[in-house]
Parts: C-alpha cells; sequence; structure tokens
C-alpha cells in the first residue's frame, strides 16, 4: 500500500520509519509547516533530518501531500477536541476521494465518531483506529474478534502517565507533586500534563470503546471524568492497608462511561505498574480478557498502525 | 455448629404490603417480637408491583434460629415474603474519602450512609498527617446486601458532593474488589 502520513511526531515518525519492514511505501508526509512528497516513494530519512535542520519534513504544503497519489492516509497530527479539526477534514479529504483512513488521532474518533461513520458509509475507503486505545494494545481488533454485541463491559488503565504517578506514589510513599515533577524529568509526563492527570486522555478512550460497542452516539461529553491530581499519598496509605491501591480506571458498560480513580487489589489484574497499560474485557461466552502492553511510544502505537493498515482490503 | 447458629447475623427480608395505614408497622411486630434487631427500612413507594403493593426491603441482624421463627411469624401474620435471607450482606466493599473529613462531621457521614439502608460500615480508618485542620483520608469498608451496594454508593457520592469530599471508589459491579 502507499501511505500518506500526517504528522511527524513520535508516532508518525516512526509509522513512516517502519512503512518499508512492513511492505507499505510512503508517497507523502507531512507535517504542521510542510509536506513531502513524491510518487515513487519519499525518503523517509533524508526528510527526518530535513525536520531535524529546519523545523519541517518538507517544502511543499500538506494540501499537496492530501492530493498526492496514496491509497491510505494515516491520520497521525495532534489530538484535538471539539470539532476535531484540523484532524477530521484531513479524514474528510481521503474519504471523500474513496481512499483509506487509519487514525491515531483520538479526536475524530471520540467526538465525531458518527459523522466519521457517516463518511464512511459514502467512500470505497474504509477507516480503522486500533492506535487510538491503548498503544500496541490490539484491543479493538480483539473486539472485533469477539463481535463488539458480545462485549458486555470493559475496564481499563489506559494512561501510562497517571498509572505511573499513582504507582510510583504508592511504592515509594511519595507525594504528587514530587512524582511528578521526577515524572516529567523522566520524560513519562508532559510539561502541561493536564490531558493525562485531570483524565481526559484516558476518557477520549474509553469513548471510543464505547462507541465501538454501541455502534457510535458518544462523545466526550457524555463521559464522567475524573482526575488523580488531588489525591493525597495518604489515600493510596490506606488502600494498601486493606490490600489495596488506586488506579485511574475507566470504565465502558451498558451505563456509559466512567473515568476516575479507583480502588483496585493491590496484586490483581488491573494493578499493572509504570507506564503499562490495560483492557479488560467482560465478555457473554469467552468470560473476562486481559491484554496489557506499552500504551504508548512511538514505534509502539506505530505497529498499530501498521496492523490496521495490514487489515485493509485493496482498493479495486 | 451450636457456635454458628448464636452468632447473630445480618439478613434482608424482602416484603410486599399493601398500601394501607398500619402495615408497615404490622410488618415490622414480628421482627422485634421474635428477637430481631431492625437495622434499616427501605420503603419503595415509588415502585409499585403489578399487584398494587409496595415492595419493602427491611434489614435486620439476628440469630440464624430466629431469623427462621421471624419468617415463619411473618408468614403466619399473613405478610407477603418475597424473599427472605438469601440477599444476605453479603459484599464487602472499600471506600477512601479525601477531603476535610473532621470539619465536615465524620460521624455524621458514617451515619447517613448508614441510614441509606442495607449497608453497615465494618472499619474505618481515618489519617490526618498534617492535624485535623487540614484535610485527611479515611477508609470505610462498607458490608452491603446486593441491593444495598449501589444505594450506598449513590449515598456517598451524594454527601461528598455536599460536603466538598473526593471519593475513591470501587469498580463498577463485577470488576475485582
Amino acid at each position: 500500500m502507499r501511505l500518506a502520513v500526517l504528522g511527524a511526531g513520535a508516532v508518525g515518525e516512526s509509522v513512516a520509519e517502519l512503512a518499508g519492514e512492513y511492505g507499505h511505501s510512503v508517497t507523502a508526509f507531512a507535517d504542521s509547516s510542510g509536506a513531502a512528497v513524491d510518487a515513487d516513494g519519499v525518503d523517509v530519512a533524508a526528510a527526518l533530518s530535513r525536520k531535524a535542520e529546519t523545523g519541517s519534513v518538507g517544502s511543499q504544503s500538506t494540501e499537496a501531500a492530501l492530493s498526492a497519489d496514496y491509497d491510505v492516509l494515516v491520520e497521525a497530527t495532534p489530538t484535538t477536541l471539539g470539532d476535531a479539526e484540523p484532524g477530521f477534514s484531513n479524514v474528510r479529504a481521503a474519504l471523500e476521494r474513496d481512499r483509506h483512513v487509519v487514525l491515531a488521532n483520538k479526536g475524530p474518533v471520540a467526538e465525531r465518531y458518527d459523522d466519521l461513520r457517516d463518511l464512511e458509509r459514502d467512500s470505497a475507503g474504509s477507516v480503522r483506529f486500533e492506535a487510538t486505545v491503548g498503544g500496541a494494545i490490539p484491543a479493538l481488533a480483539t473486539i472485533e474478534d469477539l463481535g463488539p454485541g458480545r462485549v458486555t463491559a470493559i475496564r481499563g488503565i489506559l494512561n501510562g502517565t497517571a498509572n505511573f504517578v499513582l504507582s510510583r506514589m504508592a511504592a515509594e510513599g511519595l507525594g504528587y507533586e514530587h512524582v511528578l515533577a521526577e515524572a516529567q524529568d523522566l520524560g513519562v509526563a508532559e510539561a502541561d500534563p493536564s490531558f493525562d492527570v485531570q483524565g481526559t486522555d484516558a476518557a477520549l478512550k474509553c469513548v471510543i470503546l464505547a462507541n465501538v460497542l454501541s455502534g457510535g452516539g458518544y462523545t466526550l461529553a457524555d463521559a464522567d471524568v475524573e482526575g488523580i491530581e488531588d489525591i493525597p499519598g495518604s489515600a493510596l496509605d490506606l488502600a494498601a492497608e486493606d490490600g489495596r491501591t488506586v488506579r485511574l480506571v475507566g470504565e465502558v458498560d451498558a451505563d456509559g462511561v466512567r473515568v476516575g480513580p479507583r480502588l483496585v487489589p493491590e496484586r490483581g489484574t488491573l494493578a499493572v505498574t509504570g507506564t503499562m497499560n490495560i483492557v479488560q474485557l467482560e465478555t457473554e461466552h469467552a468470560g473476562r480478557l486481559n491484554i496489557s502492553g506499552r500504551g504508548a511510544g512511538g514505534p509502539e502505537t506505530a505497529s498499530a498502525v501498521l496492523s490496521d493498515v495490514g487489515r485493509l482490503p485493496p482498493l479495486e | 455448629m451450636a457456635a454458628v447458629s448464636e452468632e447473630v447475623r445480618a439478613f434482608t427480608v424482602r416484603l410486599e404490603l399493601v398500601d394501607e395505614p398500619g402495615e408497615l408497622l404490622r410488618a415490622l411486630e414480628p421482627i422485634a417480637e421474635n428477637g430481631g434487631n431492625l437495622l434499616s427500612i427501605f420503603h419503595e413507594r415509588g415502585n409499585v408491583t403489578p399487584r398494587g403493593h409496595i415492595p419493602v426491603e427491611v434489614d435486620l441482624e439476628a440469630t440464624e434460629d430466629r431469623f427462621d421463627t421471624i419468617v415463619d411469624a411473618l408468614r403466619e401474620a399473613g405478610v407477603n415474603v418475597i424473599q427472605a435471607g438469601e440477599d444476605r450482606y453479603g459484599e464487602e466493599l472499600a471506600v477512601v474519602l479525601v477531603g476535610h473529613l473532621v470539619d465536615t462531621d465524620l460521624s455524621d457521614t458514617l451515619s447517613r450512609v448508614e441510614d441509606c439502608g442495607g449497608v453497615s460500615v465494618s472499619d474505618v480508618s481515618l489519617t490526618a498527617p498534617d492535624g485535623t485542620a487540614e484535610e485527611s483520608a479515611a477508609r470505610l469498608r462498607l458490608v452491603a446486601s446486593t441491593a444495598g451496594r449501589d444505594r450506598a454508593l449513590e449515598t456517598v457520592r451524594s454527601i461528598a458532593a455536599e460536603k466538598d469530599l473526593r471519593v475513591i471508589e470501587p469498580l463498577a459491579d463485577g470488576g475485582e474488589a
């Protein structure tokens, strides 16, 4: 397949770098300020060194990337809320050209799922978005295999930053601010960690899961979201005395979407440590399934994108 | 086995009452007369059965022997007993509250949780590392009937909202506790 990769952050960069290994070529590669387009295949290494020097992968416009020859548009621009732009318009442009779309950007799938499916219905292209939930974890593929109607509830630890902070607080008896500063030093937390520690990122992933289970209808506004910023170390101590610990858990079931700090058994399945993620599915006939793994990271998330590309049907 | 039957345990009885004055009192008399200790009564007035009866859930403490006597006495008195004992206080759950717990009257918080019906607070652990004037955290261990679990959590949430406390809840029903 020929890929147009939009977004040159950690994920977009890894998709472009790994595409060849998966048997694909990159015919367009764009970041927020420019694009490299070549029908015979963009020289990814050259584009990335150009980006390191000048700040952009190429001198052409994003529009040039959108109108290039490609089979699959990989939408890996930063997640935006509300109208989910510019990601949504990029997806629209590809579907209107009857091209496939694979998203790593959560915005369009969480905030405009129904619009996205409408566009897909009128297109010869398909939309896939494994990378939006749990990074490398094949959560959506597993749900697809089981049948969304046979999954009755989903619980998950879907934000590595929040999980790192809570598990370090519990293990070291340190306060929130201290551990957060450490996480920022390690590059586990962003300079502005609010998206992660306020629960928004985990909630977007849960909203996507809810949309998949119920065929749409959910946006971030439907989720009941609480973060971890106000949790004192003493609360973790009390939980530990009782054989429990606190994790930022997302829960998706018939009652809707809830994300917040929850008490879980200290040695239970959900109490993954560090930046690990886990998705726990309750199913009608298959019991409980747990899939854990790396929920973020360039190559990890790119592997989910490229698995999606591999699942796409050929375009005539 | 004698030791077991002497042990006082909590039970739940579901009754259906005719919507007439004095019915509830008539239903409660056999409980008190036979040595049962009433814990709570949950009167679902808004939830009338197809036969026009009002479901009532009564939580009580008694030894197992006395509980059997109470159920027999209720039936003899013509009270419609839908379910007895099966819905025993079986579910343990824990919540952690964070905030100005002492200033907002912790004992009031606890008694309101117990008053919601179908739940008893089995253990409370409070920690106030910076003194009681600062924020503190408390772990509540609750024992609830299946129906009492949701009610207890609802009650905890509404008290917390009113008193500006944060609640760290257990997972929703079905998750590891």
